[in-house]
């Protein structure tokens, strides 16, 4: 049985894949991935099912090894990173001899780093996902030294892809593009040109529920209280202090403050590589 | 109905209230769009959340103002009783808000009949409705950080029990032993959508 045993986990490492959709009636939220992008290429590279589950690394500080040989590969934030002392690229798929120690040191840009393993991490599933869901407690443990994990044996045939070409994580400013609603009525008018005006800058009260934005100031015109309703991934919500927070994958199912607009699914991946004091724009578009 | 923009993701569906979302909710299940991965009801709205490689909310608005709502809809998934020690910190609260003294609001909490409309905020915290609007409370202007679990809860015209501990806003009128949320179950939620409520006092 191949395994992977835990040496070191950094500052956090979970068990991650696509989440668990549909199960918004009993109150579970989706979760997965923050970066989806980045595990869904780190899973195509080492021929595995689409949802695999592999680990995502917060800030590096990852260290394992494996008795047996095994493929991996690591995406997302670049981390300099090791196999047996000897450094490997990103976006490519990486043969681990075994008994090797696999390392990743502390990322310059983004947050999180993905690693997929040929055969997907093989834990139990909760509610038919792997995925850590750090807002309601449901999915695996989060990884600890000394957790082995089991190595699955669903793979598809080889890609026959030696190294992707994807944009590393922007260490500098970024650009998100924010659809205004479903609330933006319940704030001043000229509350856009607010939102787009200046630069927030992340906070590091940020988790994998949200990042804590700080930055121009949204003012409300309705002070009453908005009923709670349902919220999607990408989602700004206002509190009282006008300063959004913007929802990540474990965001939860529903809201009580009013959503000045969402940021499209493609760009809360990016937004998802920010660090905290990193300065994100917020460009409104339309859908 | 107003159909409101949520990015690429998601559609928010509002209308005037509960009895409409159900209605609604009832036949959009049965009719469900290409694409919509969730649909979540609340108190006036309904969000579909979309898989955006599949369809775009443009696409499913023309679904949802298509569809025909089915009033009187409210589903039925069976009956629990749930016992009730009302020491809660904020019943004396609730009691002042509503102009009633601590033992009516324990009256009117017991001799209703609740229902489970949607669920949200937490797995297995379920939104419960019933026809007294008596207990209709703003939820607490300072949110507790740590409600412990068991707590049961109003605001806002719905009444709940806190699954597990997790920060929480509403007035805590009493505690229950019941496990509201346990994964090992099927359904994990003992208090899914249409199921009835009788909280009974603890003695």
């Amino acid at each position: 049985m191949r395994q992977l045993e835990m040496i070191a986990t950094g500052a956090l490492a979970t068990i991650q894949d696509e989440g668990r959709p549909g199960l918004a009636g009993l109150g579970v939220g989706v979760s997965g991935a923050a970066d989806l992008r980045s595990l869904r290429l780190a899973n195509r590279l080492v021929g595995n099912q689409p949802g695999a589950a592999g680990v995502e690394v917060t800030f590096g500080g990852l260290a394992f090894r494996s008795r047996d040989d095994i493929d991996i590969a690591l995406t997302g934030a670049p981390t300099p990173a090791t196999v047996g002392g000897v450094p490997v690229g990103l976006n490519a798929p990486v043969r681990v001899p075994g008994g090797a120690e696999v390392r990743l040191s502390t990322p310059d840009a983004g947050v999180r780093t993905y690693l997929a393993v040929r055969g997907g991490i093989d834990v139990p599933a909760d509610l038919g996902s792997r995925a850590t869901d750090v807002m309601s407690g449901i999915g695996p443990a989060v990884l600890t030294p000394g957790t082995a994990l089991r190595v699955g044996d669903q793979s598809l045939a080889w890609p026959g892809v030696d190294v992707a070409a994807v944009p590393a994580p922007i260490g500098g400013d970024l650009d998100l593009r924010v659809v205004p609603g479903p609330r933006q009525d319940w704030f001043v008018d000229d509350a856009l040109e607010v939102l787009s005006s200046g630069y927030y800058e992340v906070s590091a009260d940020s988790n994998r529920v949200g990042m804590r934005l700080t930055g121009p100031v949204l003012q409300r015109s309705r002070d009453e209280e908005l009923p709670s309703e349902g919220v999607v991934r990408g989602s700004l919500q206002v509190p009282p202090t006008g300063q959004p927070t913007l929802f990540l994958a474990d965001h939860p199912v529903t809201g009580g403050y009013p959503v000045i607009g969402v940021v499209l699914s493609a760009d809360v991946d990016l937004a998802a590589q920010a660090q905290p004091g990193q300065r994100l724009r917020l460009r409104p578009t339309k859908e | 109905m107003r159909l409101l923009p949520c990015g690429d993701v998601g559609l928010l569906v509002e209308v005037a209230d509960l009895d409409e979302v159900l209605a609604l909710y009832a036949e959009l299940e049965d009719l469900r769009p290409e694409g919509v991965v969730d649909m979540v009801p609340a108190a006036r709205t309904l969000l579909l959340t979309i898989d955006p490689a599949i369809t775009t909310p443009t696409t499913v608005a023309t679904v949802v103002r298509g569809a025909t709502p089915r009033p009187g809809t409210r589903p039925h998934a069976g009956e629990i009783e749930v016992p009730v020690t009302y020491d809660g910190p904020d019943l004396a609260e609730v009691a002042s808000l509503t102009g009633m003294s601590e033992r009516e609001v324990v009256a009117v909490h017991t001799e209703q009949e609740w229902t489970v409309a949607f669920c949200g905020f937490a797995p297995g915290f379920g939104y419960m409705v019933c026809s007294d609007e008596r207990l209709t409370v703003p939820r607490r202007r300072d949110p507790r950080t740590a409600v412990p679990p068991g707590s049961v809860a109003v605001a806002g015209g719905f009444s709940s029990v806190y699954p597990r501990e997790s920060p929480g806003g509403w007035q805590l009128i009493g505690r229950t032993d019941v496990v509201a949320w346990d994964l090992t179950r099927d359904p994990p939620a003992l208090f899914s959508p249409g199921v009835r409520v009788r909280f009974v006092e603890a003695r």
